[in-house]
């Protein structure tokens, strides 16, 4: 293939991805919509109970359709499903994207590639932990999360293909953006739960036997865990690709293993803003809400450094934040 | 206890601190885990100015431009220290106090651990149905054997608690594991102080220095041939290694078409070099390909173009010959330079203006379509008379003095402009003389530099990482087996027999695990026949 067609495939890939994503969204606003119906149901018989007698506990379908908690089942197994092609089709998009460029490479040479590398790794780190913590309460965030930055991506971000300048063309790169993209999508998914703490806090514990899609998110103490336990992954990571890969690099390609660029001292914000959170829910007076909200300066801080900085500052000397070749003059 | 309440105790004055005790409580005060937080979100919040204001350290070029902007600002940022956020007194202030903190939360940490890993795992609690992750079963094994196989299964990964008479019979088992949590958590701390240790030596002993050496060109390392040096505090000229290097070469691999075309894929620059009395060696420059000789590391970091000009004077003498080094205006490679001829009879000559590396036409204005030295030509406007070279000030080589000079004009009034192709060669008008292009040669821009300490900075941070895992994944958490004979049908003397009951109970001391699933896989070890 040559390497225009890897070009069109991947685009062809990260739309084809943004469709199935949005297929995935319907499946599971449908699945929430279904959430509720088992109230109305219990309504209707308690009409017939007291109307005839013998009514069967169990709400029974009518022949040939199925009842509303096999429609929710189904409805999320099918998003399951949807989000497993869906990110199927984003991994084409990525290796279509390595594959277009000459010589083949990693996709991250700018922050349209990022971006999708960042996005695929949330979906994945989603499908990862799935049945281990019951995700499937968060696939619409997850998934409507996903597609939005998705479509930035391609609307705002998107660049044709273009050889990594040598700065960026070293196995340190790899290895450092490899991380900082797991870590970024860990964060993010752990965002995720630390944004749902603060929503059920503020709404309350659900009654006994409520239905809809508040009663199907855990409770407050393992919504606590989980943000933790994935914040705790990412946090190391983040640390690997930050101050350790990053700065090997920076020393390698720039002389100065740090050097205060506008990218590091964000990352360094984020850095320490999650050694904060990880510190505050081991301090009384901290814990629970304290720590989510700091959960998410931190989240903000992090996709901040992605997109925002650039528009701020102009001395960067990250590449994807400069578009000239690396080139760095300074004389008297 | 807090200290007021000693105070209040105290029979003199009441609310009246001692000096001493004012000092513990600040230090107790200091060293609280909520004052480690509040100074790491302040750190956060001091680092923030110097992403948004230029940094000296980072692009002196632009805090120049930045002032040259702001007028009323610079004053006032100045004395806030915002172009140089992180060496400034406020943010090394919040750094030291954190570090303040950090020492003294870790210290005594250290001494408590210290006797933690001496200590046995605690007493069995008396009623481990409370604890909140407890199981019970029935088994018919009796209690001796129950504990037996607890004290195997549980003895492959946890400390137990040694059996003491003095605790009353042996009913239970106890047992403790995770002890390296808090080792990893003091380990990373405590790394947190090497890394800085290694970043505060690199700043006090370390230097960067650049040079632009033209291609053919040598350089030796003495503090004379830098072009621009910039040591740490500490830094002793004594310290510079004996080494020196040529630029034999430099080659850039151009990206020719597609949507990169005109960036650079690779640069490469041969150089050979020498250290101290060894023979020579040759190496290969490269970006991400530092040269490192002894303790300094030499790096690749930009090139440009260095047109080869001959000025011939009116009397027909070479007034000056030799490489000139035009700097870069932007990506296209168009370049700015100066080339000054003081010894010119009869009056000195001054040449300033552009390189075009490629050069063409577009609607009427020059411009350079691709940055690769392939049709070059340099235009410069030409000045004669005094340069300013001759009252012993010393002068940018980029920057031509032209308050005395007078600019030379053509026959039509205008200013005169050279347009010199490679190997043209144009008079001068008035007899003034002559000027030659002879040729191109590259330059390329060295970073040369030591950063001492580095390999103690990067120990620090991979020894922090280690620790940050061990504290962030290992679950210290002890657990409990106690077994008891009951008579069956739990009436006492029935003629039911007996039965052993089993609690097996656990504490999660992170508070983050979850201890159902390790209590289950205990109980069915325990029932395993
Ligand atoms: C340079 C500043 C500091 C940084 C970057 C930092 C970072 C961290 C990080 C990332 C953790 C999480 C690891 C874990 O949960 O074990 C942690 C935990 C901890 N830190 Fe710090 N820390 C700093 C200063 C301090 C200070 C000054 C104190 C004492 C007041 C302190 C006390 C603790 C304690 C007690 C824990 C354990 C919390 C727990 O049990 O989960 N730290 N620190």
């Amino acid at each position: 293939m040559s390497d225009g067609a890897w070009e069109t495939l991947s685009n062809q890939a990260v739309a084809a991805a943004g469709l199935v994503y949005f297929v995935a969204l319907i499946v599971h606003l449908a699945e929430w919509a279904a959430l509720r119906q088992p109230a109305a149901n219990e309504v209707k018989q308690a009409v017939a109970v007291g109307g005839e007698s013998e009514t069967p506990a169990v709400s029974e379908a009518p022949a040939g359709r199925r009842t509303p908690e096999e429609r929710v089942a189904f409805l999320n197994r099918l998003g399951f499903l949807t989000i497993c092609i869906a990110a199927a089709a984003h991994l084409v998009a990525l290796v279509g994207r390595g594959m277009a460029a000459d010589p083949n490479r990693v996709p991250w040479g700018n922050m349209y590639e990022f971006t999708v590398s960042g996005t695929f790794v949330v979906t994945v780190g989603y499908l990862a932990l799935y049945r281990r913590f019951r995700l499937d309460w968060m696939a619409p965030i997850v998934v409507g999360f996903v597609l939005t930055v998705l479509m930035v991506a391609v609307i705002w971000l998107h660049e044709p293909v273009q050889p990594l300048t040598e700065a960026l063309n070293s196995y340190w790169l790899v290895i450092h953006v490899v991380s900082a993209v797991i870590a970024t999508g860990a964060f993010t998914l752990g965002g995720f739960a630390s944004i749902m703490y603060l929503v059920k806090m503020r709404a309350g514990e659900p009654e006994e036997g409520a239905t809809g899609f508040l009663a199907r998110v855990p409770g407050l103490e393992a919504l606590d865990k989980l943000a933790y336990r994935v914040h705790a992954f990412a946090f190391p990571v983040w640390t690997f690709a930050v101050l350790i890969t990053g700065p090997i690099w920076a020393h390698e390609a720039w002389s100065r293993y740090w050097n205060w660029d506008p990218k590091e001292v964000w990352a360094f914000i984020t850095w320490v803003v999650y050694a904060g959170y990880l510190h505050a829910r081991a301090t009384a007076g901290w814990k629970g809400r304290n720590a989510a909200i700091l959960a998410l300066v931190g989240l903000a801080t992090l996709w901040f450094n992605f997109i925002g900085i650039n528009y701020f500052s102009t001395s960067s000397q990250h590449a994807y934040a400069l578009q000239a070749p690396a080139v760095l003059l300074v004389v008297e | 206890m807090s200290v007021d309440d000693k105070t209040d105790q105290r029979p003199v004055g009441r609310g009246e601190l001692t000096a001493r005790e004012l000092l513990r409580w600040v230090w107790r005060q200091v060293t609280s885990m909520r004052t480690a937080l509040v100074l790491l979100l302040l750190l956060a919040l001091a680092a923030i100015p110097g992403s948004v204001i230029p940094q000296t350290g980072v692009d002196a070029l632009e805090v120049t431009r930045w002032k040259e902007e702001h007028p009323d600002l610079t004053p006032i940022y100045e004395k806030l220290d915002l172009f140089s956020v992180y060496d400034s007194i406020w943010f090394s202030a919040i750094y030291l106090l954190l570090v303040l903190s950090l020492v003294g939360c870790i210290v005594p940490r250290l001494f408590v651990y210290a006797r933690a890993l001496r200590a046995q795992p605690p007493r069995t609690p008396r009623h481990l149905t409370r604890l909140a992750d407890h199981v019970s079963y029935e088994t018919d094994l009796a209690p001796e054997e129950v504990l037996d196989r607890a004290r195997a299964v549980l003895g492959k990964r946890h400390r137990l608690r040694a059996v003491d008479p003095a605790d009353g019979p042996a009913d239970s088992v106890s047992a403790e594991r995770g002890y390296l949590r808090e080792a990893g958590n003091l380990l990373f701390h405590l790394s947190v102080l090497v890394v800085l240790a290694g970043f505060g030596i690199g700043g006090l002993y370390g230097y960067q220095g650049g040079v632009i050496l033209v291609q053919g060109s040598t350089f030796g390392n003495s503090l004379t041939q830098y072009d621009d040096f910039d040591p740490g505090g500490l830094f002793t000229p004594e310290q510079l290694d004996d080494f020196d290097f040529t630029v034999d070469s430099f080659e850039v691999d151009w990206l020719r078409s597609g949507s990169g075309a005109g960036t650079a894929r690779g640069f490469e620059a041969g150089i050979s070099y020498r250290e101290g009395d060894r023979p020579q060696e040759e190496y290969d420059l490269r970006v991400n390909h530092p040269l490192s000789i002894d303790s300094t590391d030499v790096f690749l970091i930009g090139h440009g173009y260095a047109p080869v000009i001959t000025v011939r004077d009116g009397e027909g003498n070479v007034a000056w010959t030799g490489p000139t080094v035009f700097l870069p205006q932007d990506s296209s490679f168009v370049s700015f330079g100066v080339i000054k001829a003081p010894t010119a009879e009869p009056e000195q000559i001054g040449l300033e203006g552009l390189f075009y590396p490629t050069f063409d036409l577009y609607e009427g204005d020059p411009v350079s379509v691709f940055p690769e030295a392939l049709k070059p030509l340099v235009s410069m406007l030409v000045y004669t008379g005094d340069l300013g070279l001759d009252d012993g000030t010393s002068q940018s080589v980029y920057v031509l003095d032209k308050d005395k000079a007078t600019q030379l004009e053509g026959e039509d009034g205008k200013p005169f402009r050279l347009d010199l192709s490679v190997g043209e060669t144009v008079e001068l008008p008035d007899g003034l003389g002559s000027v030659t292009f002879e040729r191109v040669d590259p330059w390329i821009r060295v970073q040369i530099s030591q950063t001492p300490g580095k390999e103690v900075a990067l120990l620090g941070v991979v020894l922090a990482l280690i620790g940050l895992c061990g504290s962030l994944f290992i679950r210290p958490r002890r657990i409990w087996v106690r077994a008891r004979t009951v008579t069956r049908d739990g009436a006492a003397g029935g003629g039911g027999g007996t039965m052993t009951v089993v609690d097996v109970a656990g504490l999660d001391r992170s508070g983050n695990g979850e201890l159902d699933e390790v209590l289950a896989d205990l109980v069915a070890a325990l029932k395993k026949e």
